[in-house]
């Protein structure tokens, strides 16, 4: 195990962008300015599902001020995050396929002349039957949104997976219970709108600034959709104000500001208004969930069988991913011998889903956390005793054959049941009051990758000079998490530097090397490893000129507070770490080193085998306080309580804040958040009015607590902190509501119409 | 006019849309700035792109995110709502008049200190919002600092170390 008494690791260093982002200096895409930079708007369709006849945009070219206008024969070449099944368009071409769909794109000289240039494009459509609901989608006559998808009707994907005897299991289970559930449409509602600022210069390369999750995937995406070689294509990430997965895949922003900009022969800005985020959307998918679980008379799991219908929306997106990823989640962090899946992804005329915090975990947690705590109390029982009796051991395999290296749950568990007061208060408060208990899990990054290529899926160059100092240079992006912190701070840890001189250039395609980007949860483990041993190379070539001059074996040499020394006689052997540097320079040339990460590859032979599989996962345990209003059906979280398995946190008040943040974002999808949809596919809320987000105002009093953790084969034993931890957050409060009022709520939001709704049909059957 | 007054960076309008054009002459960050800009254009739209401030965000244009909170007379606004004609003769300060030019005002100081500020998209606004509270009240609960910000939304921290870092800019400012 590596040594764990550091002295950057584990502290709560402050971020170096913090003072930049406080001071107003911190710049996002939007706030970037070109000399000659024109602004650019959407022409959006006003019909959910259609064949385009024709469009004319003569009109709004013959505007003085128009500089150029697009539409989508002119970009018909279809991408999407997952290579093989490329779904989507810059513009839509020959069909629409949502209710406010880029048909048309203009360049101007200011934003309201590139407004009013809109007006003067002429559409004219074919109109086809909408679908809203994925079970008209798929209904054998439905007409097909995707016509060339091979599954029947509107299924976008479908897969099935079984392991072990589930039926045999069920018949000798002691008790089974089965309920439906039904999951909501939710945005991120990251604070900045998606913005690209697009530039083509003499050379004919492409700029491009994006607050990107992915800028390698952006990268490829524009050399595919604008058909030129990549290596003439730069891709920059500015600041990203929040991205939770929904910057986690191109958006047409950033193509049709290229393509504008290449039209116009002048740098094109283009960023969405709030409704355009709500349009462009890749938020969590509903899924409508049967699932069954049989358990003994001891309440050990024997079967669970799951049965999901995702509303995919229009285009494809992450989704297969996603369907594969609810497959996966029904493994852990419960031992489970006997499973059977069946799911779908349909795709609807609304704006598409995709990836968000947690994807593929949130919907199944919730059936599952919920289904276990009934049954629990079905069954006479503490649901923290079924949650623990059946929570995986320190290492695990599962029937799936993912295998977990790591896990502190048993910990979590015990930790926040004891935090929260659990047991002495479950069961016993009095009504409209209640604790509910949930748990969770995520990977810290996966196994597979969809990028096609076998090259590692993280790397970093580390460059020490006596000039520029030390620099970290990595492709993988900060979206406002703070992993340029986190590379930092691994970087100064490794090197015995103080963490205020390691920079860290990332998110640029053309200075740091290849990372698949920020999503997955996967920054720590994976660009941390490549940056740990990209530090050690250096610190190689650095010790076998210390060695020289100090008079001893390289291996014997070690860095710390900027000296390096030999372990044996650190007082008699010992030089100034930039003293060794310049030695080494002066001798050598440039001092740089680059390091890679390859996560261990696992797969099975089943469809979808490749998911789920991580190099380590985190864990989580949560419990939540309600108070029901019986009178006005108001719901209040007053208390939550929170144990987590990230293994060792890098920055403790980083991991503080994910998981902070994770539990207000999760009690917005339980409690408020829910994006409403026309019959015609409009949407009904798109603005941060309707569509209610959590304010400081329902903050309840949150407790958190990192349990003692360590990955031995984790970089500095560190595990994911951002996703795992919204993993629980839904049905541990409906849990909560369930002991507050007896009422068990499977369809999520729970608004106070439907909590008073419940509590009178309650009243009626009982008198 | 005197001649030390500076005024917005863009070269004047054409002569014939002059008319459409409103004079308005305000203190921005404690110095007495002019601007000529047609009625329609919010404060917001004047900070950013007559005065190259863009530490106010835009996050949804219509009020209901507080990304664009600035200080009107001490009072916390949403730029996007203010139109610039009312701005003539008042006072405005942004999250670049927030410190001085030497140091960090306590309340930007505390949020980096707590880890207050993760994406930073919210911050500028937040952190005015929290100017305004501690001007009127220098010792808040936390359940006034989340009244007092809850028109701010953000969507990364939970807000809670905001919160904290509010409280500890309080005790500071208060030299508790």
């Amino acid at each position: 195990m590596a040594e764990k008494t550091f002295r950057v690791v584990g502290t709560s260093v402050t971020r170096k962008d913090a003072p930049l982002k406080a001071r107003g200096e911190a710049l996002y895409a939007d706030d970037i300015r070109l000399p000659l930079m024109l602004h650019a708007r959407v022409k959006r369709a006003d019909v959910g599902h259609a064949r385009i006849l024709r469009i004319d945009t003569s009109k709004a070219e013959a505007l003085p001020g128009v500089k150029a206008v697009v539409v989508g024969e002119e970009a018909p070449i279809p991408y999407g995050i997952v290579p093989q099944m490329p779904t989507e368009y810059a513009l839509a071409y020959k069909k629409v396929r949502y209710h406010g769909e880029p048909v048309a794109a203009v360049a101007a000289v200011d934003p309201d002349t590139a407004e009013k240039a809109l007006d003067l494009i002429e559409v004219e459509y074919e109109p086809l039957p909408v679908y809203t609901d994925p079970k008209e989608a798929m209904a054998p006559d439905a007409v097909k949104i995707h016509e060339e998808s091979p599954f029947p009707a509107n299924i976008a994907y479908q897969a099935e997976q079984e392991f072990g005897d589930v039926d045999r299991a069920f018949a000798e289970s002691h008790y089974v219970l089965e309920k439906t559930f039904r999951t909501s449409y939710v945005n991120h509602a990251f604070l900045e709108p998606h913005s690209a600022v697009a530039k083509f210069d003499t050379n004919g390369e492409l700029t491009i600034w994006s607050g990107t999750q992915v800028p390698h995937y952006l990268h490829r995406t524009l050399s595919k959709v604008l058909e030129m070689p990549m290596q003439k294509i730069h891709v920059k990430v500015p600041k990203v104000g929040g991205g939770f997965g929904g910057k986690g895949e191109v958006s047409n922003n950033e193509l049709i500001a290229a393509l504008l900009a290449r039209k116009a022969g002048r740098p094109v800005k283009l960023t969405y208004s709030r409704k355009e985020v709500f349009l462009q959307h890749r938020g969590r998918h509903p899924i409508e969930i049967r699932m069954k679980i049989g358990v003994d008379r001891d309440g050990y799991i024997q079967a669970l069988e799951y049965d999901g219908t995702m509303d995919g929306g229009a285009y494809g997106g992450w989704g297969v991913v996603i369907l594969f990823y609810t497959a996966a989640m029904l493994h852990l962090p419960y031992k489970v011998k006997n499973v059977r899946f069946r799911g779908r992804r349909v795709y609807t005329n609304k704006p598409t889903c995709g990836a968000m915090r947690g994807l593929g975990g949130v919907q199944p947690r919730f059936a599952m956390e919920s289904l276990l705590d009934q049954i629990a109390i079905d069954l006479g029982m503490s649901p923290y005793e079924i949650k623990k009796k059946n929570a995986i051991d320190q290492t695990h395999e599962t029937v799936s054959g993912v295998y977990v290296r790591h896990s502190e749950y048993k910990q979590c568990i015990d930790k926040v049941v004891e935090n929260s007061g659990y047991l002495e208060k479950h069961r016993k408060l009095p009504f409209g009051r209640g604790v509910g208990l949930a748990g969770g899990y995520y990977i810290s990054g996966t196994a597979y990758t969809l990028y096609m290529s076998y090259k590692p899926h993280s790397t970093a160059t580390v460059r020490v000079d006596t000039e520029a100092g030390v620099t970290v240079y990595c492709g993988a992006t900060d979206i406002g998490q703070g992993s340029d912190m986190v590379l930092g701070m691994m970087a100064a840890e490794k090197l015995g530097l103080p963490f205020d001189q390691i920079h860290v250039v990332s998110g640029d395609t053309t200075l740091a090397p290849f990372d698949l980007g920020s999503f997955a949860s996967r920054v720590t483990v994976a660009a941390g490893t490549a940056v740990c041993q990209a530090c050690d190379r250096v610190l190689e070539k650095i010790f076998s000129v210390a060695a020289v001059q100090l008079g001893c074996r390289a291996q014997q040499l070690a860095v710390a507070d900027g000296e390096i020394y030999s372990v044996f006689e650190p007082h008699k052997k010992r030089m100034g770490f930039w003293e060794a540097v310049e030695r080494y320079i002066d001798a050598n040339g440039p001092l740089v080193a680059s390091g890679e990460f390859t996560p261990p590859r696992r797969t099975g032979k089943f469809k979808g085998a490749n998911i789920g599989h991580s190099p380590t996962y985190g864990f989580t345990a949560q419990v939540a306080e309600v108070e029901v209003d019986t009178e006005t059906g108001e719901i209040r979280v007053v208390n939550y309580w929170e144990a987590g398995d990230c293994g060792q946190a890098i920055n403790p008040q980083s991991v503080e804040g994910q998981v902070e943040g994770s539990i207000v974002m999760g009690m917005g999808q339980a409690l408020f958040e829910q994006v409403r949809v026309a019959e015609d596919g409009r949407l009904l809320n798109p603005n941060l009015h309707d569509y209610k987000v959590p304010t400081a105002a329902d903050l309840p009093q949150i407790r958190t607590h990192i349990v003692d953790s360590y990955d031995p084969d984790s970089p500095f034993g560190a595990k994911e902190s951002g996703e795992g931890p919204i993993q629980p957050v839904i049905p541990a409060i409906l849990n909560a509501i369930y002991d507050a009022i007896g009422v068990r709520f499977t369809e999520m939001p729970v608004t106070p119409e439907k909590v008073l709704e419940a509590l009178e049909r309650r009243k009626s059957e009982r008198s | 006019m005197p001649s030390s007054v500076p005024s917005s960076r863009r070269p004047g309008p054409p002569a014939e849309s002059v008319a459409e054009r409103l004079a308005i002459r305000f203190v921005l960050n404690g110095k007495p700035v002019e601007a000529r800009v047609e009625p329609r254009r919010t404060l917001l739209w004047v900070l950013r792109e007559e005065f190259d401030l863009v530490g106010a965000k835009e996050g949804c244009g219509v009020g209901e995110c507080g990304a664009c909170t600035v200080l009107l007379d001490g009072e916390a606004v949403n730029a996007c709502l203010v139109l610039a004609g009312k701005v003539d003769g008042r006072t405005v300060t942004t999250v670049e008049g927030l410190g001085g030019p030497e140091a960090l005002h306590p309340l930007q100081q505390w949020f980096i200190r707590k880890h207050a500020v993760q994406c930073g998209y919210c911050t500028p606004g937040m952190l005015l919002s929290a100017a305004a509270l501690l001007r009127r009240n220098p010792d808040p609960t936390r359940e006034e600092i989340r009244e007092a910000l809850a028109g701010n939304l953000c969507r990364c921290t939970g807000y809670v170390q905001i919160v904290e870092a509010v409280r500890a800019a309080a005790r500071e400012m208060a030299g508790r």
